[in-house]
Formats: C-alpha cells, structure tokens, sequence
C-alpha cells in the first residue's frame, strides 16, 4: 500500500498498464517530457520512452481521430485532453465516430480508447478551464462515462477502462488531484465500470453524487444529524440503478448534487430513475443541488457556483424537513 | 538585413495518357501491364453499370440516397491498384466504392448499405478498409492512426484516405496533414477535386492555383494529377505509397477529376452548373480515353466491350439481387452491436421494447432486472449468430 494522491494513482494505473501490454500507449499535449501540465504523466515519457509517450501537435480532433484509428488498428491509445473546455473540438470524433463505429460496422472496427480529461472548477483556473460538460457525452449512446472521486477508485477504474473494449471518457476532478491522500495498493486491481460505491451508510436520507461533489457531500453530512446515505456514482454511463433505487426505497428521500448546469443535467436523469422505481417509497420530493443554469463563472465566482458544502446541507435540512 | 527567400518550391502536374491518346511513353514504360490495363478498364466499367443500376433503384423506390462516382473511376481503381491489396489500409469518404471493390470488398456490401442497412459496413475479416465515412473529412485522421498503428508495430502497412476539394476545408484535414508530416507517419492523401462540393465550386475552398500545394504548408511531398488517367494516378499513388514504406513519409495528392453525375441521387446539378462545362468534361471520361488507349494498341475491339458491358450487367444485377434478397436486420441488432456488453438499462429496453414505457414499469420485466440480465446473458453477444450479409 502507498499513501498515495489522485495523481499519483492514476499515474501508477497507467504505467502498471503500460508495463503489462505494449498496445497502450499515451498521447497529447504535452504529455511527454513536461509529464503533463498537471503531472499525470510524470516519468511515463522517461521509462517508456517516446514511442509509447507521444507529444501530439496541439489539437484536439487530432488527438481523438487519430486515437480512433490507433484503437480499430488493435492498439489501445490513451489520449489525454489538456482540459475538459478544449474538449469541444473533439466532440465532433467522438460522437460521429468513436462512438458509433462498433454498431455501424456490426462489430468489425471496434474502438477500445480511454480518453482521459481533467474536469471541474475549484482550483481558480483561467476562463475555460472549470467546466463540466461529462452530460453531454452520457447522451451519445456508444460512449461510457467515468468520474472517479478517490485515489484508490481512479486507479482501478482506469484500469478497468484501459482494458474496457469500447470507447470510454475518463473524466478526473482536477480539485480532487491532489487535495488528499488514501491508502492505494500498489499491486493491480480493477474497480468495475457501472458500479456506484456506498462512500457512507444510512437509513434517512440518500445522497447521490460523483467526481469532486463528493467530498463537499461527505463535509454537509458530517454537519447534518441524521442518517444519511451517501453513493458515489463513479460511472455515470451507464449509471448503477440498482445501487440508487436500493438506497432510495430504504431512506425514501433523495438529494442529487452536480457541477454541472441544473437543467437537463445528469440529476434529471437519476431523479427519473428514482421516479420510475421509487413513487411509492418517496417521502419528499427529490431535491437536487448543482450548478446553475448559467456559464461557469470566472474564479472569482467559482465557489458561488459550485455545490458547496452548506448548499447542500441545506437541501439536505430541507429534505429531512417535508 | 537584405530581404532573403527563405523557401521556394514547385508543384509537379503528372499526366501520361492524355485524353487525345496521346502517352507519355517515358514516364508510362512498365507502369502497368498489359493485362492490368484490360482489367483495370473491365474494373472501371463494371463500378460505372454499377452507378447507373444505384441511380435507377433510387428513382424507383428500392434504394434510399445514393452518391454516384461517374467520372472519378480512373483516380480511384488507379490509386487502389497501386496499393498493396490486403495489406495497406483504405480510408474512405462516402463517393470511394470503386477502390473497395478492388481490394475486396463485395459489391453487395455496398448497395447494402445505401440500401439502409449497418451489415454493409460489416468490413468482412481480413480486409483492410473502413466504412465509408460520412461527415467531411473526418476520416482522414482515421488513416493517421491507423498509419500510426502500423508503424509502431513495424508492419509493412501504410493507410490511404480518399476525400474531395471540399474536404480540404475542413479543420479535420488541416489536423491530419499536420499529424502525419510531424509525427512522419505512412499516410497517402488522396485528394479527388470533382470540381464541386454539391454546388460549390472548389475555388471557394481554396483560392491558391492548386490545392495540392497545400501539403508544402505541411513540409510534405504533394502532386497534382490529371486524375481522368488512370497511369498517372497508379504513377504518383505508387510513388507516395514507397515513399511512405520506405521513409514513414506522407504525400499529399491532387487527382484533377471531374462528378459527372449530381452530387447525390437528392441532387440536381442543372440548378448550379453550366452544360458546358458538364461537355466539356464528359469528353474527358476515363473510361473513353482508357478504351481509346486499348483499340489503339489492338487490346481492345466491339465485341470484347459488348461481352464486357454484358458481363458488368450480369455482376451488378447479381449483386442487387443479393442485397435486395437478404432480410431486413432483427430489431435487437440496434442494441447488441452498441457495446461489447449491454449495459443493464439496454438490457430492459431491449426486452421491453414493444411497450409504452421501455421498462420504466419492472412489472413489464418477467422476473425483473435479473431475468432480463440472466436471459441476456444465455444469449451472450459472443454467442450470438453474427448474421454477415
């Protein structure tokens, strides 16, 4: 075991993946020698060498389409996009392509790409370098979507993704990157995709978050005094029903806290869910705490928009209340 | 300072067989034998009787949007002969049949697919070709990976890609010539400028003299063809294709070429095109001055084009009859190719996809989510028949 931060276990993840199949192999913006503007990278250059660590020009359909052919060539690229807002020029090959080359050739091109993308605000970055648009790439059927909130889950869902047959966006909360440590094993294991984790248990309320939320979702527990249960998501396509709907139909009262834009936000999708499978159980109406419907902010707002920690005790209050 | 040039350089224009008849004997000597000249001009008129049947299915109801490649037969069996046929990987945009014939590809597949149906984009093993892209130019740095892929396991593959004038506007385009000059990977950009992307003209993609010169910007080989002779084009595809085996270098190549038909079967070229220009052209069909350069050398007479034309009706019809025969694909198929696995919630839209509400009421689900999940699981996607058209 080793004491080890967000970085660090997703840089382990990669080079025990590295080491185990010569078919991966990182690319993107200055991922080689610089190691990554946020050192995710660090040392995969020198210990693998240029072949496998691979400084692509600066552009970002470049890197996903390239990616694409790499992956239906058999090999399994791990692009790295700088930040989740220049992720848009590749939307194009990622949903036109990546997405749908499986189903639209019946199986004979496949596209098993592990596109990994610091996500999120919190860090005070420059204008588009806070946003979080992971919704977007839930609704492109073909795709599948990771957030991890942990050291010890990143590495071994990356893992798992790096090994994962289809085409996977690896969305890593850069306010999570090194804000702490946990115990990660150093030998490989994997963390399925699909599977939410029960971070705290409970029987009054359930709380449904993933990626940086999470830990202000633990603070507004550790402040409230009833029982609540907490679920990372972890996956967010496909998303872990079964994990929701078993929670709700226990405590009854749900709240769903995001970064992202309220409306059409993933939480109208798990409140749907909580819906369709839980009318009967519900004692209070679903409550969800997210970003607003604005653009994100500059720095100086950021933490007004993100969910914090009292916003959502207070929802949570609220809840517990009706 | 003086001012100083720093870089200057030439664009090369390559024809051979002009469309007078005339050859360049020089640049032609043992280019393409004999015998290959007769099959590749059986090949182009075969691919053009298929245009024509595509054309009249579409007017007649039995096939859905078609894009004719009348005109451009020469750039693309020629670009396709000089490739290693199951070896180097095609890449193509939406108009390439004629390559993908040459390398394999059953003609069925093709009218399969415009025919509405995924099974003909079902590359069958052993083929090197990706299906035929739709959105403009994106393809293009599909071949960049694929090159890529093949040079980091030190194959012997190199990846062409095929795409119009139009195409070279797009930012996809830009990103892919940048990435195989930079990252020196075996890429051979086959650029086919017909003239028009729908109805705009390709000088409002691009205003220099030629478009070909856009791969010098790139510090990469570039040529301009006469892409209507099909000797240039195998001339400067082989030359690209060695350069790139030999040295992991791209080229980037201009076919001139001309559509003679509509941009699509929803098209109507008469809306924007003058006649003249479409004459003009017309007199330049590949397919004349491939058939003028065989008479002339007592290769070819009437009787061998009436056994010819005879024999490319005969495919073709066997091909629409093949694709028309083969049933519609099961309603299950737009799930189970999806994912290598069905994640749960496809699972019980999958089983319950003739009701209102695709599974919101478990009660729908015999057995619920674990039924669905075992059931699923019986008929595994491994196990399941995969149905090849």
């Amino acid at each position: 075991m080793a004491n080890l931060t967000l970085v660090q276990a997703i840089n382990l993840a990669l080079i025990q993946e590295m080491e185990k199949d010569d078919r991966v192999i990182v690319l993107g913006e200055d991922v080689g020698i610089n190691g990554g503007v946020f050192r995710v990278t660090e040392g995969l250059h020198k210990r693998f060498g240029p072949k496998r660590v691979v400084d692509t020009p600066l552009a970002e359909s470049g890197i996903i389409g390239a990616s694409i052919g790499l992956a239906m060539a058999g090999l399994r690229p791990v692009p790295e996009i700088q930040f989740e807002g220049f992720l848009a020029p590749a939307y194009d090959q990622l949903c036109t392509h990546a997405a749908r080359m499986r189903a639209r050739t019946r199986g004979a091109l496949t596209v098993p790409m592990t596109v990994r993308v610091p996500v999120g605000g919190g860090i005070h970055a420059p204008e588009l370098h806070s946003d979080s648009p992971a919704a977007f790439y839930v609704h492109q059927p073909g795709l599948k979507v990771v957030v991890p909130a942990t050291p010890y889950d990143a590495k071994g869902l990356l893992i798992s993704a790096i090994r994962d047959p289809d085409p996977i966006l690896f969305f890593e909360p850069k306010r999570l990157y090194r804000a702490f440590r946990q115990e990660v094993p150093e030998d490989e294991y994997t963390v399925p995709i699909g599977k939410a984790r029960v971070v705290i248990p409970g029987d009054e309320i359930t709380v449904i978050s993933w990626g940086a939320p999470v830990v202000q979702c633990v603070t507004a527990i550790e402040q409230s005094d009833q029982s609540i249960e907490l679920i990372d998501l972890r996956t967010i396509y496909p998303l872990d029903t079964e994990a929701i709907v078993n929670s709700v139909r226990k405590t009854g009262r749900a709240v769903i806290v995001h970064e992202a834009p309220k409306t059409a936000g993933l939480g109208a999708e798990v409140a749907s869910r909580i819906m369709e499978h839980c009318f009967l159980y519900l004692e209070a109406p679903i409550q969800r705490v997210t970003g607003f419907d604005t653009v994100m902010p500059y720095y100086k707002l950021e933490l007004e928009y993100l969910p914090e920690a009292e916003r959502i005790r207070k929802a949570i209050q609220e809840v517990a209340a009706y | 300072m003086p001012r100083r040039t720093v870089y200057e350089a030439k664009v090369e224009f390559v024809q051979i067989l002009d469309e007078d008849g005339g050859f360049d004997a020089k640049l032609g000597k043992g280019l393409i034998s004999d015998e290959e000249v007769v099959a590749l001009y059986e090949h182009m008129v075969t691919c053009r009787e298929l245009d024509e049947i595509a054309f009249k299915l579409q007017r007649s109801g039995r096939m859905g949007t078609f894009p004719q490649n009348k005109g451009q037969e020469a750039a693309a069996i020629g670009a396709a002969h000089a490739l290693t046929k199951g070896t180097d990987w095609l890449v193509p945009c939406y108009r390439e049949n004629a390559a993908l014939f040459m390398h394999g590809l059953p003609m069925h597949y093709i009218l399969l697919h415009w025919m509405g149906d995924e099974r003909g984009n079902q590359i069958p093993d052993g083929l090197y070709m990706t299906p035929q892209a739709i959105p403009i130019g994106t393809q293009m740095l599909h071949a960049v990976g694929l090159a890529w892929a093949a040079k980091y396991r030190g194959e012997d593959r190199i990846a062409c890609t095929f795409f119009g004038d139009g195409a070279t506007s797009e930012g996809d385009c830009h990103e892919a010539l940048n990435f195989a000059a930079n990252l020196d990977l075996p890429v051979v950009f086959v650029c086919q400028n017909n003239g028009w992307a729908i109805s705009v003209p390709a000088k409002i993609q691009c205003s220099a003299p030629t478009i070909a010169q856009r791969g010098l910007a790139y510090g990469m080989e570039c040529v301009q063809c006469d892409g209507n002779d099909i000797f240039a084009m195998v001339k400067v595809v082989r030359d690209a294709a060695e350069l790139a085996r030999r040295s992991h270098r791209p080229t980037f190549i201009e076919a001139v070429t001309y559509r003679l038909g509509d941009h699509t079967t929803a098209d109507d070229a008469r809306r924007y095109r003058d006649s003249a220009e479409v004459e003009m052209w017309k007199k330049r069909d590949p397919l004349i001055r491939l058939r003028k350069y065989l008479v002339d050398r007592n290769q070819w007479d009437d009787e061998k084009e009436r056994s010819l034309q005879a024999d490319a009706k005969e495919q073709v019809a066997a091909a629409v009859k093949r694709a028309e025969e083969i049933a519609a694909p099961s309603t299950t198929d737009m799930f189970d190719f999806l994912y290598a696995q069905l994640p749960d919630q496809l699972r019980i839209q999958r089983a319950t996809l003739r009701t209102a509400s695709l599974g919101q009421d478990p009660t729908q689900l015999e057995g619920g989510i674990e039924a669905s999940r075992q059931q699923d699981i019986e008929e595994t996607v491994s196990e399941r028949p995969v149905t090849k058209p």
